[in-house]
């Protein structure tokens, strides 16, 4: 983790009518950080995050993915992202070489640098005797897998994890963690929301979102310390049940 | 321009690996092209009628016979009372009732007059309108040989007659198919081409893919673009078949004037569909949505588009509906070139037109997309 | 019994908070009847003709004035040369011309005969002959004119009755066509479809594992399909009755009983159809494009079917809503009763069964 900024926002806002779900928010990320993004259902973090990765336009505030601004140029954001979220990532009637060249080449791989992610890619899960199978057929773990090593196959500076593991065998989460980790390690940001608190262990920084505003944002070690918890799940607990805000 | 090489790609593999879709895709529109016209057809023919002959004399047996020697009736039922004749009628067995009346002969000749009556089942308008006529001929002409054969004497001055000749240009062997297939082939393409854009966009709203292209450099337009071209290939692609192997080979039809002024004003006329395909992709959340509203469009299309009926003979404001219907022009300018020769210089009109609300869709539906999404 | 209506409550609460389905749902009918009920229609009207008249005498005028005087004839053109009549066709919409050769009345006059040609655009078959006819009856009749003042022996008078229809209303034909395709067509996709899609998102094995039995579960998925279809039937009979005067001349519970029996035929194609597809967008097609187009066609108020080649005629006798469209026209218009229509009744219960036969067995087999 290096001191660099990827991510900053500044009073960053977004409501619907009357209702406001992310409220001035701030906060920065920086390079190579592992950062946890957490909150209870409803606490406004998918809205949020949508606003981060040019999906969604903010109502007000400011924010700086890369260094490219939010409002200006989110062009520029869109290529130096990586996306993966729970609900999809991969084409399912593609199989998954149809998927890693479609995805690649859309991020600019030339198809020799194709070929060889491919291999490379191919090799390092395992997925030799499917590489020509239809994604479908895959087991959900591998993927998952695949789906974040296609978010990350162009080496973006930073990857949004939406709720990346649900459903999978603790086992399958801990590969995956592995996979987040050399990620993590070649220099890529990972900012990803999960339920599981075990994984908020794994995280460099966290922050707990709370009625569309950051209620805290530190080390899990830190905010441990600070709420007299023994684990992530205590410190969430303690604050996520204050919250006026239910799940929507 | 790689990025849309990628995302045509993607999209053909998506199409094609679609087992279910493709027979219906392909097969059903052919099908039904082969269908439809031997089904379609509006000549009155095969007109059963039922007789009640009271009479029994010569000039009534002359009559009947007349009238089941024309080719126009079918003898169903030669009774003895008009309530019997009447049952064939309450079950569909007959569509209309001609009785002679007692002594029909002997008043003709003493009284120099004498009445027929004729009951018409007239559920179907068009049926009893022209069965209605036709038996009238027969009579009329069956009129004129009695008159011709029982006054001999010159005390009559001779009748001066207009002689009608008729000829029918463009069909000569009045094939009603060759006005119907063209027109049956435009419905079939547009059924297909609009509402499978339509279901395919909206399936990945549905589905949430579109949130992934979203997140990429993809553009929108780019994304756009990607999926129409498939369709507008799959449009031509049907449309041929179903110009030169259906049309041509089963039906017979071979168009008399410019095959590339045809595909010129198909390749904008799909653009134009794919368009309204975009626009309903736009309304739709979920996939019955689509559907629903597809169903409605195509609907309208078929019934008001001069496919089955012409406009013309539409009350002023469902002209004017009528008009703004791409559909129509389209089904003109098939059966203009197709049967007509029509060159450029008689379609331009139709061609502004088409062009018009190629711009017009299009225009709608991207403005529309930017803002949903 | 309760679980069975919580079943039922909870598709009655998906069908209506689609507002965006329903509206079109309970749109198409009342569209379809105003267009069927004024807009299509089979008469020829305001055709545009073309005239060449060499003769420009009385006898020209006067028949030229009484193509005129009715509505089925617009004037469009006075030509000049019978070689601007190819032109005429091709470039704008004309259907007919009418060339008069010189000296028509005093051929006629002197002569005793004249000669009149007429020029039919015959792409429309059917509209050429019927124009053709049009126009020579208008002729005979000035015909008939010029030897009015002549004695006419031997007159044969016919009186001709429409029954039925005195009007001849193209509606007449219609509306018992239209109740057959709405009430077919929307029961067969709204159920294939909203079965389908409980599959494909994985709900359906929810409902599956729940008490109650898998048929009754279909079933309430059929139920707001029921409803919604007779309040459909209730609204085409409304607008048939006070907006197109197409009374019910029948027995009005005969009609809802006969239409009820055709809405469960539908909805257990719908089921069939279910069964059979996996996913929504196979169930749409073959709901919508494999199924708008021929029951259009084999019902029989578009096309007679007895104009139909033989196999054409025999495939027809599949589709339940050729029989319901005779039990309608029976009941409605024919003012009859149910013995005119049990023939037809008890073809339909026999459709009813055996979908519903061959759909729980299919059913079945899918479950495991």
């Amino acid at each position: 983790m290096t001191s660099e900024v990827v991510i900053k926002t500044d009073k960053l806002t977004k409501r619907f009518g009357d209702f406001i779900a992310t409220n001035e928010v701030a906060f920065e990320v920086y390079a190579g950080e592992i950062f946890g993004f957490l909150g209870a259902n409803g606490a406004g973090k998918t809205t949020a995050m949508k606003m981060l990765c040019g999906l969604s336009k903010p109502s007000s505030g400011n924010a700086t993915i890369a260094g490219f601004d939010i409002y200006k140029q989110t062009e520029e954001i869109k290529k130096n992202i990586g996306y993966m979220s729970q609900k999809f990532s991969l084409y399912e009637d593609l199989t998954v070489i149809e998927n890693i060249h479609f995805f690649g080449g859309i991020y600019g791989l030339s198809d020799k640098q194709l070929k060889a992610k491919s291999d490379e890619l191919i090799e390092k899960l395992g997925l030799q005797s499917e590489a020509k199978k239809l994604v479908a057929s895959l087991p959900l773990g591998w993927k998952q897998k695949l789906a974040f090593s296609v978010a990350v196959i162009h080496e973006p500076k930073i990857v949004f994890l939406d709720e990346p593991t649900g459903g999978v065998d603790p086992v399958t989460r801990r590969q995956f963690w592995d996979l987040i980790y050399s990620a993590a390690d070649r220099g890529i940001t990972i900012f990803v929301t999960t339920h599981y608190m075990d994984e908020a262990e794994y995280c460099n920084r966290v922050s707990i979102m709370v009625d569309g505003v950051i209620e805290a944002l530190d080390t899990p070690d830190n905010l441990k310390k600070q709420f007299s918890a023994s684990s992530m799940d205590e410190v969430f607990y303690e604050l996520a049940r204050e919250a006026k805000r239910k799940s929507d | 321009m790689r990025t849309l090489k990628l995302l045509l790609r993607k999209e053909f593999k998506q199409i094609f690996r679609n087992k279910a879709l493709l027979p219906l895709i392909f097969v059903v529109p052919i099908v039904q092209l082969l269908i439809l016209p031997l089904a379609a057809d509006y000549e009155v023919k095969n007109i059963n009628i039922s007789i009640v002959d009271h009479d029994h004399s010569t000039c009534s047996q002359q009559l009947i016979s007349k009238i089941t020697a024309s080719g126009y009736f079918q003898l169903a039922d030669y009774g003895a009372s008009f309530n019997q004749a009447f049952k064939q009628i309450e079950k569909d067995k007959s569509d209309l009732i001609l009785e002679i009346p007692e002594h029909f002969e002997n008043n003709l000749l003493r009284e120099n007059s004498d009445k027929l009556f004729i009951a018409v089942n007239a559920i179907n308008g068009v049926k009893a309108g022209l069965g209605g006529a036709y038996l009238n001929q027969i009579i009329t002409s069956f009129n004129n040989d009695i008159r011709v054969k029982w006054s001999q004497q010159p005390r009559f001055s001779p009748i001066p007659q207009i002689e009608v000749t008729s000829s029918n240009w463009f069909n000569k062997f009045m094939n009603y198919r060759f006005f119907m297939v063209p027109g049956i082939l435009v419905v079939l393409v547009t059924m297909v081409c609009a509402y499978m854009c339509a279901l395919n966009i909206v399936k990945e709203k549905e589905v949430g893919t579109i949130e992934q292209i979203n997140v990429t450099p993809i553009k929108k337009y780019q994304f756009i673009l990607a999926k129409i071209i498939p369709f507008w290939l799959i449009g031509m692609f049907i449309f041929s078949v179903g110009l030169f192997i259906v049309a041509r080979l089963i039906f017979g039809i071979m168009p008399v004037g410019s095959i590339f002024l045809l595909y010129a004003y198909l390749s904008i006329y799909l653009i134009a569909l794919l368009g309204l395909g975009l626009l309903i992709s736009t309304f739709a959340e979920t996939q019955q949505q689509a559907m629903s509203i597809a169903f409605f469009f195509i609907m309208i299309f078929m019934l008001m588009s001069g496919l089955f009926t012409s406009i013309d003979s539409m009350p002023t404001w469902a002209y004017y509906i009528a008009k703004c219907i791409p559909v129509t022009y389209f089904i003109e300018v098939v059966r203009m070139i197709i049967l007509k020769g029509s060159g450029f210089t008689d379609i331009k009109y139709h061609f502004l037109i088409m062009i018009g609300f190629t711009i017009l869709l299009n225009g709608l539906a991207i403005w529309n997309y930017k803002k949903t999404s | 019994m309760k679980q069975f209506l919580s079943f039922v409550k909870k598709e009655f609460y998906h069908v209506f908070r689609d507002s965006k389905t329903l509206l079109i749902l309970f749109g198409i009918p009342i569209v379809l009847i105003v267009l069927f009920g004024f807009a299509v229609t089979n008469e020829i009207k305001d055709a545009k003709i073309v005239i060449c008249d060499y003769a420009k005498d009385i006898a020209t005028q006067n028949i030229i004035q009484k193509l005129e005087a009715g509505n089925q004839f617009k004037i469009s053109n006075n030509l000049m040369s019978h070689t601007d009549i190819e032109n005429a066709f091709k470039a704008e919409n004309i259907k007919l011309a009418i060339i008069f050769p010189a000296h028509f009345n005093e051929d006629l006059l002197h002569l005793n005969k004249a000669q009149v040609q007429i020029i039919a655009d015959a792409s429309d078959p059917n509209t050429a002959n019927t124009l053709t006819n049009y126009v020579t009856v208008i002729i005979m009749d000035y015909q008939k004119e010029l030897i009015k003042n002549k004695s006419n022996p031997y007159t044969i008078s016919p009186e001709i009755r429409m029954l039925y229809n005195p009007e001849l209303k193209g509606a007449t034909n219609f509306v018992p066509g239209i109740m057959a395709l709405v009430l077919l067509l929307v029961c067969v996709l709204m159920t294939a479809v909203s079965i389908v899609r409980e599959k494909e998102t994985g709900t359906m094995e929810v409902l599956l594992v729940s008490p109650i039995s898998p048929f009754l579960v279909i079933i309430s998925k059929a139920i707001p399909y029921l409803f919604l279809s007779l309040i459909n039937l209730a609204v085409i009979l409304l607008l048939s009755v006070f907006l197109l005067e197409i009374p019910v001349n029948g027995s009005i519970w005969l009609l809802i009983a006969e239409s009820a029996l055709l809405i469960i035929c539908a909805l257990s194609l719908g089921l069939l159809i279910s069964n059979i597809t996996q996913s929504q967008q196979s169930a749409m097609l073959i709901s919508l494009m494999g199924m708008l187009v021929p029951t259009l066609l084999f019902t029989g108020f578009m096309f007679p079917i007895e104009n139909m080649p033989v196999p054409l005629q025999i495939i027809s006798n599949i589709f339940p809503s050729k029989w319901y469209y005779i039990i309608v026209k029976s009941i409605m218009i024919k003012g009859l009763g149910i013995s005119a229509i049990w023939k037809e009744t008890f073809i339909l219960f026999g459709t009813t069964f055996f979908l519903l036969f061959v759909s729980l067995k299919t059913f079945n087999n899918r479950l495991s």
